[in-house]
């Protein structure tokens, strides 16, 4: 494994406190919208567009890129500040968020965000979807690959056990699948909601490459997309354990921040913890 | 109408296999279900670009949705009931609202899938289909017409639901190209006029004759799109017969006769009956018997339309 560089790791560090920073005030500022689980996908979504992702914000219909499918479509406010950070559309365009006619929509919509690749928010379709990109891929013998993000509550869809056994079963190798795993959904736990019993098992036994990682550790999320390089013929599950509502404290692992947006005082206290970064670089440079 | 009855998911299975030769991006889905879907026919001739997803029909449309968006033209098949049913959350959100060009060929639509009964009826997948944005919806009557409704929807741009039968049927419509939008006028008339779709134009042709023995001259237009809707013949042949009647093998409720009821109580408001079934579940029986039973056949259509006329 290569070690990250260190000008690279504080590079996606700074972007990340960014990232965070928006999704705060852009959920604050629409008054609705899903903090914990957004939160919590923050260093996936940095090491994928930041590092991982063969994409170009200039071409984002690039034919022969890699496609990102966030199927927990709800934390659409992390993939909104990541595209924006990374240039696919103005930063300024993130305080438009869930307003009417804008193109930053409660959940994705590809027709009308530069950079969604499916549209999402019925829970347990992204991974169908990612498979039927795989196969094309596969059938034009092009070598991008297809990496979703599934919620851990969202497994609960009986959907999401059909496409994997799809993906082992065409041995789709380029398809690489990041599980939030924060153990917590809208009810509360999901231990306590409907268990997911052991998913580093389930994924295994349905014919998939598991791992697990600390899912805010970028050398970490890193070395496992590395890793899935080898795994011939068989789709890859990497296991991020991760904390809903990380950096803010009061909403880290609190259920009850799954949906609800900040009121003024709340918000003013979260991006009062959200500011390690140089805030006038930040618009649209 | 000498010609062989052939069943429209027996045409789609050819016109798949056809399609597929000067196609390299036709693809071809199933949910264990290609023996009756007659999508074996392209498995076989180009087994590389079909995919049996197994008994899975959410996966399955959500597949073709990738596929889809990834530039490829998927068909995907398996029975009308469990397409529209089982995957229609799949079908609203991965397919019609990023209007994703996939192809819906959904076969044993309709009563005369028979024996099976109601589980495998699928009497509710036009209102289904027809009440999503965007969504096309195609409804064949004859092989002929079929063959050619699988080549239109793979030229059109964007998602369609192809409503396909079980049973051979009558070769009714003549050698015309296949439009999507636009009816055909099966039969002149100026007395009243039948709208049907599907399988059921056949009988309203039927139905034509006996009525003309009775002196009653029947229009008979088959609507093979009911979305978008032919809304400029329908209120045509309306406002010179008058009296309308539509056909259907399907629930009157948000099917053909309600597409048709829409357009005329607003443009062209006459006298109307909807013939269809009656907002019940089918049950097993032959195809023959349930038409019978629910009404669905000439004499039935020419029974009711003469009351109505009267």
């Amino acid at each position: 494994m290569v070690a990250l560089a260190a000008e690279k790791l504080e590079e996606l560090k700074e972007k990340a406190a960014r990232i965070r920073y928006d999704i705060i005030s852009m959920i604050g500022e629409a008054g609705s919208g899903h903090p914990g689980g957004s939160l919590s996908i923050v260093e996936l979504l940095t090491a994928l567009y930041g590092y991982i992702l063969n994409v170009d914000p200039r071409n984002p219909q690039k034919l022969e890129r890699d496609r990102l499918i966030l199927s927990k479509g709800h934390a659409a406010p992390a993939l909104y500040a990541v595209l924006a950070a990374y240039g696919f559309f103005p930063c300024s365009e993130l305080r438009n968020f869930r307003r009417l006619g804008s193109p930053l929509q409660g959940h994705p919509d590809m027709r009308k965000l530069p950079g969604i690749e499916i549209s999402t928010g019925s829970l347990g379709q992204g991974l169908s979807v990612a498979n039927g990109m795989a196969l094309a891929a596969k059938l034009n013998a092009e070598s991008w690959r297809v990496f979703v993000i599934l919620g851990d509550g969202e497994i609960q869809e009986g959907q999401i056990w059909e496409a994997a056994m799809t993906a082992a079963h065409y041995r789709l190798d380029n398809v690489i699948a990041f599980l939030d795993y924060n153990r917590l959904q809208i009810d509360g736990p999901t231990s306590e909601v409907m268990s997911l019993g052991s998913p580093a098992e389930k994924w295994r036994a349905f014919g998939w490459d598991v791992t697990e990682i600390d899912g805010h550790n970028y050398q970490e999320i890193i070395d496992a997309v590395e890793r899935t390089r080898q795994s011939k013929g068989r789709p890859s599950m990497i296991i991020a354990h991760t904390v809903k509502g990380k950096g803010v404290s009061f909403m880290e692992n609190e259920a009850s921040w799954h949906g609800t947006a900040p009121d003024a005082k709340q918000l003013k206290a979260a991006l009062a913890e959200l500011t390690g970064f140089q805030k006038e670089e930040h618009r649209d440079e | 109408m000498n010609e062989k009855k052939i069943a429209t998911r027996d045409a789609y299975g050819e016109a798949l296999v056809a399609l597929g030769k000067d196609n390299a991006d036709l693809v071809v889905l199933d949910a264990d279900l290609s023996q009756s879907t007659k999508t074996a026919k392209f498995a076989a001739a180009y087994p590389e670009r079909f995919f049996n997803i197994g008994i899975a029909e959410a996966d399955l449309f959500g597949t073709a949705a990738g596929l889809a968006a990834a530039g490829k033209l998927p068909f995907a098949s398996t029975f009308a009931v469990f397409a529209t049913g089982r995957a229609y959350d799949q079908i609203r959100n991965s397919i019609a609202y990023p209007r994703l060009n996939v192809k819906i060929a959904a076969t044993h639509a309709g009563l005369t899938v028979g024996e099976d009964g109601a589980s495998h009826q699928a009497l509710e997948d036009i209102a289904l289909m027809r009440a999503l944005p965007g969504m096309t919806v195609i409804v064949p009557a004859d092989g002929r017409e079929a063959y050619r409704a699988v080549f239109a929807a793979a030229e059109f741009d964007g998602p369609v639901y192809l409503r396909l039968g079980r049973p051979k049927v009558p070769q009714i419509t003549a050698d015309i190209p296949f439009i999507i939008g636009k009816g055909v006028v099966l039969r002149e008339g100026d007395d009243l006029s039948i709208f049907s779709t599907g399988t059921m134009s056949s009988e309203a042709l039927k139905a034509a004759q006996i009525l003309a023995e009775q002196s009653l001259q029947t229009e008979v237009i088959h609507l093979p799109t009911i979305k978008p809707l032919d809304q400029e013949l329908i209120v045509q042949s309306a406002a010179k017969t008058g009296v309308a009647i539509t056909v259907e093998e399907h629930n009157i409720i948000g099917g053909l006769g309600s597409a048709v009821a829409e357009v005329l109580v607003e443009k062209c408001p006459i006298k109307m009956q909807r013939l269809g079934v009656r907002d019940t579940f089918g049950e097993s029986g032959s195809p023959a018997a349930l038409l019978e039973k629910h009404g669905l056949t000439a004499a039935h259509i020419a029974e009711a339309a003469k009351a109505l006329k009267q």
